[in-house]
């Protein structure tokens, strides 16, 4: 009786799952303790409404664009936490004791999906957030509403993610969870449904966030932009959102597909019954490789407005840019299988993708080019933007050509699974992704805040970050070559590989250190606020969002510029039209603040707490909440207010923009 | 109040959103077919889809939801003239063709389960029970989108918006409809020949 009761109520959660090893125990008591002392201080400093009614139930995309990066930014520390457990045990070969095997592949599972979903997604849809309206003349986004329930589906998969380290285990079978290893049978914990449902609610967000921001671009730009006039930042945003709304529904699929496999016993993915694992293999993957684009291309846009701004020049080679984008959007859906040449499709599939592979490689070619012919001849300023830019045109080249060598089949067989493997997607990802997310911040920077980053600290950060990185990397190309293959938490000491993995060690120390500058270099700056305070200008930029007061208002644009060239703001700071006539202001409609996002995000939480635990009222709950908040928030009137032109005609005089 | 500019450059962006939203639905459901086809021949000794399908049951199925399809049609033709009652008439009549569906879909799913024939037998049952409920879930979803709507054009006065909203779920239920031609064609059609 009390048995059934129980299980009524608490599903499979008993309270042995909330004792956890030593490290874990400690990263989830800091993880509370931090909540705690955070809501703490809320309370001290009646703070509880200022956050609800400016930042929680916000639909401005401007603080959802904050929100979105300053979670990814604590995700990155996570990250970082889980690589340098990995390297420690490596470089160690496990004889520091510091974790059981069954927690090393906890730690890599979680390493790399909080990454990918949490610290590269979350950035990208940040910087998509900050800047995409105001470089195309726009207020808003098309669809603020949706823009704060993707915000919350995202923040909601993160507490999921996150989750394990206080309550249960975490997945042990990998970031991409292949089965059967991560079916019922060889993985009946929660561990995997954490994956799923962490993955699945948080994707459907960043599906929700594509659909808007390809709308935003395509219906929203400013009288007189065309396609061939757009930034290249937002013709990346474009084919990037184009990329998400083709493949984020396959993910949405195939996650469900493996969920049911282990809820209801189907057999989709298992290996008696009918099932064929290579499926799931070859649909996770057709998500997977569009997955890399989604995340690279939005760094290309912003390596792009980055080297033509501190150049001083015009971007070279605008349209074979964009036509490279395209054909890489393109592309990027007929590579896949080149993930699993070791699946043996045959010959003539392998050969397929092979060859689609190397061909991707032609306009990724193009853009460097591009880039560095930007540079040739311009007036080229060395700030970290650019320090970022240098970096990652380096490493992106050492990756790409990597990629290209992988691309071979018959050499992909010994590669396979290899840590050469490891080092070219780290390479790709870190030294594209996050170095152009790194040149993002400190650019656009000032545009929010009104004062510039810290250059001098800045330039500390990225020499710790190229040094380290190399040093934890290339060694890991070597180890490749050697034999070594992914995912081992100890290996045989004959094998001569402890002196490389303890130089890639202390190249993840590096590392440590120079995200240590970077936490440093924000924190003085905005100590020392006053002193690098700056207008709204402080590149000498060439895009639209610059255009703007700094930091924006609500409503961004006053008046809705007219665009009649590629570099708009350029060319008009080149014809200096200084022209005093009064500006026409115009009524101005802005969203109204919702609870309703936040909400659908919670109950979002609930559903997934109660399929992982299987808790089925909890379920019930958060599926009737989500509809019910939905059916409310479509079925209310009113959900914008007016601004009236003399009060926007206020606000400026008071910002003294005018 | 807004002006007539600002209420329609909303209304073309939200078109435009849905019918993207409607391309990502047809991304899952093109994943889902891919599964189908691939697991089809899985049946693992068990009853494959010639063996199963009663192709007569499911031919009444396809008149109802084709059926329901013209009557949304005939709803929106009636709100575009802003005939109110006739539009409430024929969204009452789409949603019980609706519901008869959905009824009739269960009855088959409850038959085959109770035949011991249920979605873990094989992977080809697997395949097929999610494909079908997947369409099913979202006729489900159309239903309560239909609901909502009955109930708020019965209480308040014809809006504009009303109007957008009803194309838009005339979107929505088409779109249903083309999904459930594809599933007759190659689940039951193809799949039913021996």
């Amino acid at each position: 009786m009390f048995q059934n009761i129980q299980e009524l109520v608490f599903g499979r959660l008993t309270i042995e799952d909330f004792i956890h090893e030593p490290i874990m125990a400690g990263a989830g008591i800091a993880m509370v303790g931090g909540l705690l002392l955070a809501m703490g201080a809320l309370t001290f400093f009646k703070k509880w409404k200022w956050l609800w009614k400016n930042w929680i139930t916000t639909l401005d995309p401007k603080k959802i664009g904050v929100m979105y990066i300053l979670v990814s930014v604590i995700m990155l520390l996570r990250g970082l936490a889980d690589a340098m457990l990995l390297r420690a045990q490596q470089a160690t070969n496990g004889s520091a004791e510091l974790l059981s095997s069954d927690h090393f592949q906890q730690i890599f599972s979680a390493h790399g999906s909080i990454m990918i979903f949490f610290v590269a997604m979350g950035i990208i849809f940040g910087i998509f957030n900050l800047i995409i309206p105001s470089q195309i003349g726009a207020r808003d986004v098309a669809f603020p509403f949706l823009n704060s329930v993707s915000f919350w589906l995202f923040a909601a998969g993160m507490i999921l993610i996150n989750a394990p380290l206080v309550v249960g285990e975490f997945s042990t079978a990998g970031w991409l969870a292949y089965p059967p290893l991560s079916g019922i049978e060889y993985s009946p914990g929660v561990g995997v449904d954490y994956w799923i449902w962490s993955l699945q609610i948080a994707g459907i967000g960043s599906l929700l966030s594509g659909i808007n921001f390809f709308v935003t671009i395509l219906k929203m730009r400013a009288p007189g932009m065309k396609m061939m006039q757009m930034p290249i930042f937002t013709w990346s945003a474009l084919s990037s959102t184009f990329l998400i709304m083709f493949a984020f529904p396959i993910l949405t699929a195939t996650l469900g597909l493996l969920s049911l496999d282990r809820l209801i016993d189907t057999n989709f993915f298992t290996s008696d019954g009918g099932g064929n694992p290579m499926m799931y293999v070859n649909l996770i993957w057709a998500w997977g490789h569009p997955e890399v684009y989604i995340l690279v291309l939005p760094a290309f846009g912003i390596f792009s407005e980055v080297v033509a701004t501190f150049s001083r020049k015009k971007l070279f080679g605008y349209t074979s840019m964009v036509v490279a984008l395209i054909a890489i959007t393109f592309l990027s859906f007929t590579v896949w299988l080149h993930h699993f040449f070791t699946m043996g499709s045959g010959a003539a599939v392998n050969t397929f993708f092979g060859i689609m592979t190397m061909i991707i490689a032609i306009p990724t070619g193009v853009k460097v080019f591009n880039w560095i012919f930007t540079m040739y001849r311009g007036r080229v300023t060395f700030t970290t933007p650019m320090l970022w830019f240098m970096g990652f045109i380096v490493t992106f080249t050492i990756g790409g050509l990597t990629g290209v060598l992988m691309s071979v089949p018959p050499a992909d067989f010994q590669f396979h699974n290899s840590l050469f493997l490891v080092a070219h997607f780290h390479t790709m990802i870190v030294g594209g992704v996050l170095f152009g997310a790194f040149a993002g911040f400190t650019y656009w920077f000032p545009k929010f805040t009104g004062f510039t980053l810290n250059e001098r600290l800045g330039k500390y950060a990225f020499w710790n970050w190229i040094i380290g990185f190399l040093l934890a990397f290339v060694p890991l190309y070597i180890l490749g070559f050697m034999g070594a293959v992914r995912r081992l938490d100890h290996y045989d000491a004959s094998m001569g590989w402890q002196g490389l993995f303890i130089v890639a060690g202390v190249g993840v120390a590096i590392i440590c250190v120079g995200v240590g500058f970077q936490v440093l270099q924000i924190v003085y700056s905005i100590i020392k606020r006053k002193e690098n305070r700056v207008g709204t200008d402080p590149w000498g930029a060439r895009t639209l969002e610059w255009s703007t007061a700094t930091p924006p208002a609500e409503y961004v644009f006053a008046t809705i510029p007219e665009v009649t060239s590629r570099d708009q703001f350029w060319e008009d700071k080149k014809k200096k039209h200084s022209a005093v006539f009064k500006p026409k202001y115009e009524d101005i409609w802005l969203p109204k603040n919702s609870g309703a996002g936040p909400m659908i995000g919670v109950f979002a939480l609930a559903f997934g707490v109660g399929i992982i635990w299987y808790m089925w009222w909890l379920v019930i709950i958060g599926l009737i909440g989500v509809i019910l908040t939905i059916i409310i928030r479509l079925t209310s009137d009113e959900t914008e207010e007016k601004l009236t032109a003399a009060q926007v005609a206020k606000h400026e005089l008071k910002r003294g923009t005018v | 109040m807004k002006s007539e500019d600002v209420e329609n450059a909303i209304q073309e962006k939200k078109t435009l959103g849905f019918w993207i939203y409607l391309m990502t639905d047809c991304v899952l459901f093109a994943s889902l077919f891919a599964v189908f086809a691939v697991l089809r021949n899985n049946t693992f000794g068990g009853p494959a889809g010639s063996d199963l399908f009663d192709l007569e049951f499911v031919l009444l199925e396809t008149m109802v939801l084709l059926l329901s399809s013209f009557t949304v049609g005939l709803a929106i033709l009636g709100s575009v003239r802003g005939f109110k009652k006739q539009t409430i008439v024929w969204l009452v009549i789409t949603f019980l063709l609706g519901a008869t569906f959905l009824g009739l879909e269960l009855y088959e799913f409850n038959h085959l389960i109770a035949e011991g024939f249920g979605p873990q037998r094989s992977g080809f049952l697997s395949a097929f029970f999610v494909l079908v409920a997947t369409h099913g879930l979202h006729i489900t979803i159309g239903l309560l989108w239909l609901g909502v709507m009955i109930f708020r054009l019965i209480q308040r006065k014809f809006k504009q918006t009303d109007i957008k909203r009803l194309a838009l779920f005339g979107l929505f239920w088409h779109f249903l409809d083309i999904i459930w031609i594809f599933i007759f064609s190659f689940v039951y059609l193809i799949g039913g020949m021996a």
